[in-house]
């Protein structure tokens, strides 16, 4: 008998169907991967197995009972916890108090002491340290992701919910993260985890249920899957390139050279620190390292949206060095922003008016202040054409593409300028593999026709395709930079995570 | 010399209490994330039914009770929009404090006339606490106040621990600022809201009558004048917290106190400036605060669940 099973479980949110007649069964003391690419239905499913969402067909039963969930407070009641992908702990409260937070056992004055204790001494039964009275925004990501896994265990959960844990972690946390879930269920406890990445699957699960477009495809164990493609094959539906080629660079003129680079954050904080590197054309330069050490301050610095405190950026030659944006981006130089809705694109307008926000000033496209709309029409369409966008017309309101459509329409964009240097970050962040294997393989295609590129990825497997060099950040500082030849994920981890290198 | 001084603190005092306890009750309801402009309207409310059910009953006691029965109910209706509604707090907070303008001018021309004698009706009656209130210089400021004086300062340590050490105090606290996170513990984030401006709404209604039955004997049009106001930039200086607003609304009573004493003796001064003066430093605090805030994240966000 399963320990968890979910039957012919259904959510419509209105009309859109997000989950269709699931079937789930999880045996005790097992990880059971949740395998999707985004929009799948993997957090739809978990949440109404938490009690966030109520499903609107089905049947939920746990240790061969029914039972009905309707809210998380029954959820933990249940022995149910969840670890959100974006954590559930408020940054202001000390670690203790975010852990007692809402327990029914709460006395009305409480004794944070007593508890304090008891959390400490689960806390080193798992090995790890942490202190209880640390405010919780002073704790890395890492640690605060301990914290939520001690939290759902103080609250006795014997069934665990993981929601893509690693995607904010270094290898080596990564690492610390699979011990701690195999001592977990040695314990007895059961660990649904949610992911979209291949490797970890195949690294510390048990068995693995599929699901595409809101419905399971198949569950499996393990070590019945032979290697990550036939994965891959069975969560995109068909078979997928999984490795971009990337032919070797023949670097060019130097296209962007920063020395000495530094900026200092309105809260004083030194999140540039002196970086110095050059880039040339035909090239792609990887920019690794964990989300926030760096990375946006770098990108804002080089495309004139930030000031830095000191260094120099020049672009082609030119100094470009707190220059405006439009002297920086006439230039040459082609910027794929870090978040599509905030920077990238304007959801309200349509298609058509998105592709020509950078050249909205050309020839091409006005005549004494009046916009030509039949030759920018027919240029659009020719744009969606030739970059695969979408779309019912160029008309259509840019906010109803669907996510890979819009991050086309943004490169698309960017590269229709012919960069010398293009900068991309996080160029396919949240798209599926389709969509994301379209997007490496423009972004190949710029640099074998001379651009240089600065590619910014928390994605390892990413930077390790697509670099011929790669450069790491921590804390803002440049851990080194590594060939593509010397590099091993392994090696970048450790950069990632502090360890300074000899630059190769 | 010592007289001037006892005088001053009286005067402090007086001024600070109204403020004190509609800014105690708007901690609550600000640290569970919810900006209540309304603040004005709830304590105008409290002041006229404070005054007219003393007036009606001959209690001052049954008077307090009817001001904070009256804009609980106020707040009540504010905090349906707000929270149930989802309406921006600004624009209904204002709504609340024209509504509550308008409604006692009208109740009051229809109960009392348009007459030129004041009721008389029963107050606040002070209380000397046998003793201290022998204390030269401060003994007559501090100890020979109304019971709602004393109960106003003894409930800001018991706020203080409630908010800082209690269940429901930790509860209120994340509530403002994370609400999605309490939801995910089991929390009902719009329970404890409208719970904390119930109890805001009580705290404002006490403070409103202070001003008609403890200040003055009577209740005049739109008399609160900005006070509810002040209270909400007691709370934000007070750095959300019972005892800094305290400290707050003492250093806005004593620049009112100073006011007053200086228009009467600094004459060459035109006294227009010397009315500003409390105004003036509570901008020139604000300006020069620079510690941690505690304003919640979430503060003036209505949440909806998933």
């Amino acid at each position: 008998m399963a320990f968890l099973e979910m039957k012919h479980v259904s959510k419509y949110f209105g009309s859109v169907a997000a989950n269709v007649d699931v079937n789930l069964s999880v045996e005790k003391g097992e990880i059971h991967a949740l395998l999707g690419e985004n929009g799948a239905g993997k957090s739809t499913l978990m949440n109404i197995l938490y009690g966030m969402y109520a499903h609107s067909e089905g049947e939920i039963w746990l240790n061969g009972q029914p039972v009905r969930i309707k809210d998380p407070k029954d959820a933990i009641a249940k022995g149910i916890g969840m670890v959100h992908q974006h954590f559930m702990l408020i940054p202001a409260l000390s670690v203790i108090e975010n852990v007692v937070l809402g327990l029914k056992e709460n006395k009305a004055v409480l004794d944070l002491k007593a508890a304090a204790r008891e959390f400490s001494q689960m806390a080193e039964r798992f090995g790890m340290e942490l202190d209880p009275w640390a405010k919780v925004e002073t704790l890395s990501v890492g640690a605060q992701q301990r914290v939520e896994i001690l939290k759902a265990l103080y609250r006795k959960a014997s069934l665990l919910i993981l929601d893509e844990p690693t995607a904010v972690l270094t290898p080596q946390e990564v690492k610390g993260l699979f011990h701690m879930l195999r001592q977990l269920t040695a314990e007895g406890l059961t660990i649904i985890f949610i992911t979209h990445k291949l490797n970890e699957i195949m690294e510390v699960c048990d068995r693995c249920t599929i699901l595409r477009l809101g419905r399971v495809v198949r569950t499996t164990a393990i070590s019945d899957i032979q290697d990550k493609q036939e994965l891959a094959a069975l969560m995109v539906g068909s078979q997928v390139e999984l490795l971009t080629q990337k032919p070797p660079a023949h670097p060019g003129d130097e296209v962007l050279r920063v020395e000495d680079l530094s900026y200092v954050d309105k809260r004083g904080i030194r999140a540039l620190d002196q970086m110095s590197f050059s880039l040339r054309g035909g090239e792609i330069l990887g920019v690794c390292g964990v989300d926030g050490n760096g990375q946006s301050e770098l990108v804002r610095c080089i495309t004139g949206l930030l000031k830095p405190a000191s260094g120099s950026v020049r672009v082609c030659g030119a100094d470009c060095t707190g220059a405006d944006p439009r002297m920086i981006l006439g230039q040459g130089v082609s910027h794929i922003p870090e978040d599509r809705h905030k920077m990238g694109m304007i959801r309200e307008m349509t298609v058509n008016e998105n592709l020509i926000l950078m050249s909205y000033r050309t020839p091409e496209c006005q005549k004494r202040g009046f916009l030509k709309w039949k030759d920018i029409r027919a240029h659009s369409q020719a744009l969606c054409e030739q970059y695969n966008i979408k779309t019912p017309s160029v008309l259509e309101r840019s906010g109803n593409l669907s996510g890979g459509n819009q991050q086309k329409m943004v490169v698309g964009r960017e590269l229709d300028r012919r960069p010398r240097l293009l900068i991309a970050m996080h160029p396919d962040r949240g798209l599926d593999i389709g969509a994301t294997k379209y997007i490496q393989r423009q972004i190949v295609a710029a640099s074998q026709a001379g651009a240089g590129v600065l590619l910014v990825s928390t994605e390892l497997d990413e930077i390790l395709e697509l670099s011929d060099r790669i450069l790491v950040v921590f804390e803002g500082r440049m851990m080194g930079i590594l060939d593509r030849s010397e590099a091993t994920a392994e090696r970048l981890g450790l950069m990632m995570a502090g360890a300074r290198q000899s630059a190769g | 010399m010592l007289d001037w001084i006892t005088n001053f603190l009286s005067s402090d005092i007086m001024t600070a209490t109204p403020l004190l306890i509609t800014a105690l009750g708007a901690v609550y309801s600000e640290r569970a994330g919810i900006l209540n402009i309304g603040n004005e309207g709830l304590m105008l409310t409290g002041a006229f039914f404070g005054a007219t059910v003393s007036w009606i009953t001959g209690s001052a006691f049954v008077g307090a009770v009817a001001a904070m029965a009256a804009a609980m109910v106020l707040n009540l209706i504010l905090a349906f929009f707000v929270i149930t509604v989802k309406a921006n707090q600004v624009v209904a907070g204002l709504a609340i404090n024209t509504l509550a303008s308008g409604l006692t001018v009208t109740l009051n021309r229809l109960i009392f006339g348009v007459s030129t004698t004041v009721p008389k009706i029963d107050v606040f009656d002070k209380v000397a606490i046998p003793g201290l209130c022998k204390i030269p210089v401060i003994g007559e400021a501090f100890f020979n106040q109304s019971l709602v004086v004393y109960l106003t300062y003894l409930l800001v340590p018991v706020l203080a621990f409630v908010l800082k050490r209690t269940n429901i105090g930790l509860k209120i606290r994340s509530v403002g600022e994370h609400p999605q996170a309490c939801d995910t513990v089991g929390i009902s984030v719009t329970g404890v809201r409208y719970g904390t401006m119930l109890f805001a709404g009580a705290l404002a209604g006490l403070g409103g009558a202070f001003t008609s039955m403890g200040q003055l004997s009577f209740f005049v049009e739109d008399m609160v004048s900005g006070r509810g106001y002040m209270a909400l930039a007691a709370v934000v200086f007070g750095n959300y917290t019972p005892v800094g607003v305290m400290g707050a609304c003492l250093m806005f009573g004593a620049a009112s106190a100073l006011q007053y004493r200086l228009q009467t003796t600094a004459t060459w001064i035109p006294y227009q400036f010397w009315i500003m003066l409390p105004y003036v430093i509570t901008i020139i605090a604000l300006c020069c605060y620079r510690k941690k805030s505690n304003r919640p994240a979430c503060h003036g966000q209505a949440y909806a669940k998933m």
